[in-house]
């Protein structure tokens, strides 16, 4: 089946991102296809490489990155809330005259048209926030 | 997108300027109605706050939406639904609403969702 | 339908959202939801009294995370993450009360 996964909350402060990442995790374990992961609200936070969690701490952004290396996943991070919450590729510092970037790998921008794709595209939507 | 039309169904239970989730759930809105996709509203709990008319949000110096609200059947969104008894618990009835809606009982609004093809909360 | 409730309902009314909403399914309890499930929980009456309608399942770490695990409310039923995507796949619609 064609999973969708929205989440709405940044890392660390709620418990979101955790559970989001554990259900798409376990979802891929499953053979299930996960069309897309879709990062809204504070959750473009997930987004930032510049994050550096105590060592005996789980590294949340690392932790999506290395699970859309190992599964090829398709990370978007809505546009307009990236840009209120200063999360840069370089397409956008370019666009927006901005001296430095953040985003993590396997995680890219693009517009809120890919979060109802998602829907339109999956057989299940599940969203996760606060 | 290959002519697919899905049923869309935003649910609102958070009041609007408290947090950003007001706004960012209309732009939503847009978006899937830009999508030709059949979407509705559905306002409960304090929620149905977003919808209450008269915001004048300058003394907050933040910007106000209220408008967009109204703007909405102009992209062909005009199924607003609105839960009875969250407006009875907040002193509200549909006059106090910024734009025309359907009022309903919960037990009904709970069978619209049922309907859906994806939910997604705000 | 799936209805995903992620806080305890002696601090939000999602729990409540959702029996006074829905007319059955299943209710999946998550991260703060948990606590709803717990023997001598002051909201304990009004799950068992949901279970006539509804399917209460609760995320098995997330009880183990808040020690809670010991006193889960008998009918509730306990699922791994795996659990919650089967979950998600046999219910044709799901809505996460944020």
């Amino acid at each position: 089946m064609k999973f969708g996964i929205l989440v709405s909350e940044g890392p660390y402060t709620h418990q979101a991102s955790d559970s989001a990442y554990q259900f798409t995790k376990a979802a891929l374990e499953k053979g299930h296809e996960i069309f897309r992961v879709f990062f809204y609200h504070d959750g473009v936070n997930n987004a930032t490489r510049l994050t550096t969690p105590p060592q005996d701490d789980r590294n949340i952004v690392n932790r999506w990155s290395k699970l859309a290396e190992q599964y090829n996943l398709d990370m978007v991070v809505c546009v307009a809330a990236a840009q209120r919450r200063g999360i840069v590729d370089e397409g956008e510092a370019k666009r927006n005259g901005k001296d430095a970037t953040n985003l993590a790998p396997g995680f890219r921008i693009s517009g809120l048209g890919q979060l109802i794709e998602a829907g339109i595209q999956s057989d299940r939507m599940v969203t996760f926030g606060d | 997108m290959s002519g697919d039309i899905k049923k869309f169904m935003m649910v609102n239970r958070k009041a609007p300027y408290g947090t950003i989730y007001a706004l960012e759930s209309l732009e939503v809105v847009l978006i899937a109605a830009a999508f030709e996709q059949d979407v509705s509203l559905a306002f409960l709990d304090d929620g149905v706050y977003q919808l209450k008319k008269g915001h004048q949000t300058k003394g907050i110096e933040v910007k106000g939406f209220e408008k967009t609200y109204g703007a909405l059947e102009d992209y062909d969104v005009e199924k607003l639904y609105v839960d009875q008894e969250s407006l009875t618990a907040r002193g509200l009835t549909a006059e106090d609403l910024c734009v025309p809606v359907e009022v309903m009982s919960r037990a009904e609004l709970g069978k619209l969702m049922e309907e859906q093809d994806v939910l997604l909360s705000f | 339908m799936l209805h995903i409730v992620n806080k305890s309902p002696l601090d939000r009314n999602s729990l409540d959202a959702v029996l006074g909403t829905g007319d059955g399914g299943a209710i999946l309890l998550i991260e703060d939801g948990v606590y709803a499930a717990t023997k001598g929980n002051a909201y304990e009456p009004k799950l068992k009294a949901a279970m006539a309608k509804f399917k209460i399942y609760a995320l098995q770490g997330d009880l183990e995370a808040r020690g809670i695990s010991d006193r889960v409310t008998d009918g509730v039923a306990a699922v791994d993450y795996a659990g919650f995507v089967d979950l998600v796949a046999d219910n044709k619609t799901n809505q996460s009360w944020l």
